[in-house]
């Protein structure tokens, strides 16, 4: 063994990890040489994490949503506004598979095709969704509803021997402090107050460890201060994920989008304008869907 | 950094252990109860003592253990997951049938008619065993059945409905449909199971004379230890994280869809067992009753077992078991008492149960416990 080829091993290890971190880092854009695209795994290469093309959803002949075409780019934190009816949560139904459309596209990554999987799939897969009522289990501590949100095996005879392992139980810790619920953990969930049932559902999303965080409407009923404090939170989140935010509140949209984020802006099915906030509020069309015409 | 590391993990421990050395203790005692303490207290106690146990009491206790059974089943599906069957009357009754098969195989030459196959089938003029019957004879074969008959048929029933996503008041109404269905068959003389008188009349089981004393006791013992086999399984079951998705499916089942898990399968699979669970249950009930027949099968007879379930406290595995022996304790003194007010008085204690102990018996006494708890 010469020198020579030591060190030839060594540079070659050396760019293998490289390659290895460049794969597997969480919304990595590099399409690195001989990065393998794994059938049933995401592929972010091409730096687009959801993509919609002209769906279209009908309830007996009413549109709900009329060619939808929204695309949301890796580690994007993207804020969906728009009045009631718009269609933000059918899309949102759309891409978790709760709702089949009519017609269009709907890819995560550029190889899943969402319209060809059901609901644990699409979860399993790296989507997760927070609904507009704080969906938690009731009966079960806080520390319970985040065990059985932990990203594992989700098969029912894999969980009837399951024990959390040290690095789990670290990572429910790490995410009790992160939504301020340390301090309830052994508290029924059903007992917490309708903000803090808010952060516990948020805490369920993160245990996922999901690529991509659907939001609606994760602020309704939280005071000023837990507003400020998902903020912060979405923000930190903000790179790691990529995240749809909707949002009636105009502040906290605005807090979000930090006044350079695009905006997106739904009105009777479809995308009426897409810009920084402050553009947005200020277009005309908006401003007659807002205000009535 | 270790604070972080340290607290939960003795939120894990409160959950991990089965039963702590108490817990352990009286299960013993009670197993030592059933099966020592009162098969003497019935047969070595002489009648006059005050110490002993009548053959009546042994045989109704032994009857309420197999309800039991049945409650804890109906506990798991029902108070844990939230899917109320009203069709349990049905895998307790076809567990029933297959024993009773073989029992009436048993009789031999000592039935009615003193002929090679049972009175019913000599009634019909049969010559030969229809094809259901041809492995009758063996006690292995028809205690496999006990199993795998109403087993198949919760599985097949079970992936139809959880797969089309039917729920609540609509899966009721199914199981309940079914279980009717089922009786409907279970009375034509065709089907080969003794049409609306069902079998009974038997006299050996394995060969052993089945209403003597002993055998009475013995099957009272056996009763007893299937249910506490049981119960240790059901509380293994819901202290298992399978246990608290059971609870989080019916708490937010579009939540535990969302976050990945696949809820048909673990439907299924409780389900399939509460069925088989009945079906023991039945089995063991048939030898000791001495008869099976198709009012078994009656809605009223699936819809009691809820009762108890709701009686002694869902979603608590003791609960069940009170409420069987509550419930079926009362029946047999009131039916005594008051013959034609049991059906009132049971409907009175299931809507006062519903408005104001939503949480059962147990619910009850952990209120008590609780406020003088805080005193």
């Amino acid at each position: 063994m010469t020198p020579d080829l030591m060190e030839e091993g060594a540079r070659r290890m050396q760019a293998y990890a490289q390659r290895q971190a460049e794969r597997t880092e969480s919304g990595g854009r590099v399409a690195s040489f001989r990065r393998i695209v794994k059938i049933g795994e995401p592929d972010f290469a091409h730096g687009v994490a959801l993509y919609l093309e002209d769906i279209t959803v009908s309830f007996d002949g009413f549109k709900a949503l009329n060619a939808l075409s929204l695309t949301v780019n890796v580690g994007e934190l993207r804020c969906i506004i728009g009045p009631n009816g718009a269609g933000k949560t059918t899309m949102m139904d759309c891409i978790t598979g709760k709702t089949r459309p009519d017609a269009g596209k709907a890819f995560f990554g550029s190889t899943i095709d969402l319209l060809r999987l059901t609901e644990p799939e699409i979860a399993q897969i790296g989507i997760g969704r927070k609904f507009q009522k704080p969906t938690v289990y009731e009966d079960l501590s806080v520390f319970e509803n985040l065990e059985l949100a932990l990203a594992d095996d989700r098969r029912a005879r894999a969980s009837l021997w399951s024990r959390l392992s040290g690095a789990q139980l670290d990572r429910i810790g790490e995410v009790l402090t992160l939504i301020h619920l340390r301090d309830h953990a052994q508290r029924t969930a059903g007992l917490l107050s309708h903000g803090q049932k808010q952060w516990l559902e948020i805490g369920m999303l993160l245990m996922q460890d999901p690529k991509l965080l659907l939001l609606d409407e994760p602020v309704a009923g939280m005071t000023d201060e837990e507003t400020e404090r998902t903020a912060e939170l979405f923000l930190s989140l903000e790179g790691k994920h990529s995240l749809v935010v909707v949002e009636h509140d105009m502040k906290f949209v605005d807090m979000l989008t930090e006044g350079r984020k695009t905006v997106t802006v739904l009105h009777e099915g479809s995308v009426l304008a897409e810009g920084k906030l402050a553009d947005v509020q200020a277009n005309d069309k908006v401003v007659e869907v807002y205000l009535g015409r | 950094m270790s604070a972080v590391i340290d607290a939960p993990i003795g939120l894990q421990q409160r959950r991990g252990l089965l039963l702590g050395a108490t817990g352990w203790i009286a299960v013993i005692a009670i197993v030592l109860v059933i099966t020592v303490g009162i098969p003497v207290l019935n047969l070595v106690v002489p009648d006059g003592s005050a110490f002993h146990v009548s053959d009546y009491t042994v045989s109704l206790a032994g009857k309420i253990l197999c309800y039991a059974i049945c409650a804890l089943a109906m506990d798991l599906i029902w108070g844990y997951t939230g899917i109320l069957s009203l069709g349990h009357g049905l895998f307790f009754a076809l567990g029933g049938y297959a024993m009773g098969m073989y029992l009436m195989r048993q009789i031999g030459r000592d039935g009615q008619y003193k002929a090679d196959m049972p009175d019913f089938m000599v009634f019909l003029n049969w010559k030969q065993y229809p094809w259901h019957w041809t492995f009758s004879d063996s006690f292995v074969f028809q205690a496999l059945m006990v199993v795998l008959v109403p087993g198949l048929l919760a599985f097949v029933f079970g992936w139809f409905a959880f797969r089309s996503r039917i729920k609540g008041v609509y899966f009721s109404i199914i199981t309940q449909a079914m279980t009717f269905a089922a009786m409907l068959l279970f009375f034509r003389n065709e089907t080969g199971f003794g049409g609306n008188n069902g079998f009974t009349d038997f006299k050996r089981v394995l060969g052993i004379p089945i209403t003597t004393p002993q055998m009475r006791v013995t099957l009272f013992a056996i009763t007893g230890c299937v249910l506490v086999g049981f119960y240790l399984m059901a509380r293994a079951i819901v202290n298992s994280k399978y246990g608290r998705v059971l609870q989080a499916i019916r708490d937010a089942e579009s939540r535990v869809m969302f976050t990945g898990y696949d809820p048909v399968a673990y439907k299924l699979s409780i389900w399939t067992l509460s069925a088989v669970m009945c079906a023991i249950a039945g089995a063991l009930y048939v030898p000791q009753v001495g008869i099976i027949n198709p009012s078994e099968m009656s809605p009223a007879a699936s819809i009691e077992i809820a009762i108890w379930t709701a009686v002694g406290g869902r979603a608590t595995l003791i609960g069940p078991i009170v409420g069987a022996f509550f419930v079926n304790g009362a029946k047999s003194w009131f039916t005594a008492a008051f013959p034609e007010f049991w059906l009132y008085f049971l409907g009175a204690l299931f809507i006062a149960v519903t408005l104001f102990l939503p949480d059962g018996l147990i619910g009850l006494l952990r209120r008590k416990n609780n406020r003088e708890g805080r005193a």
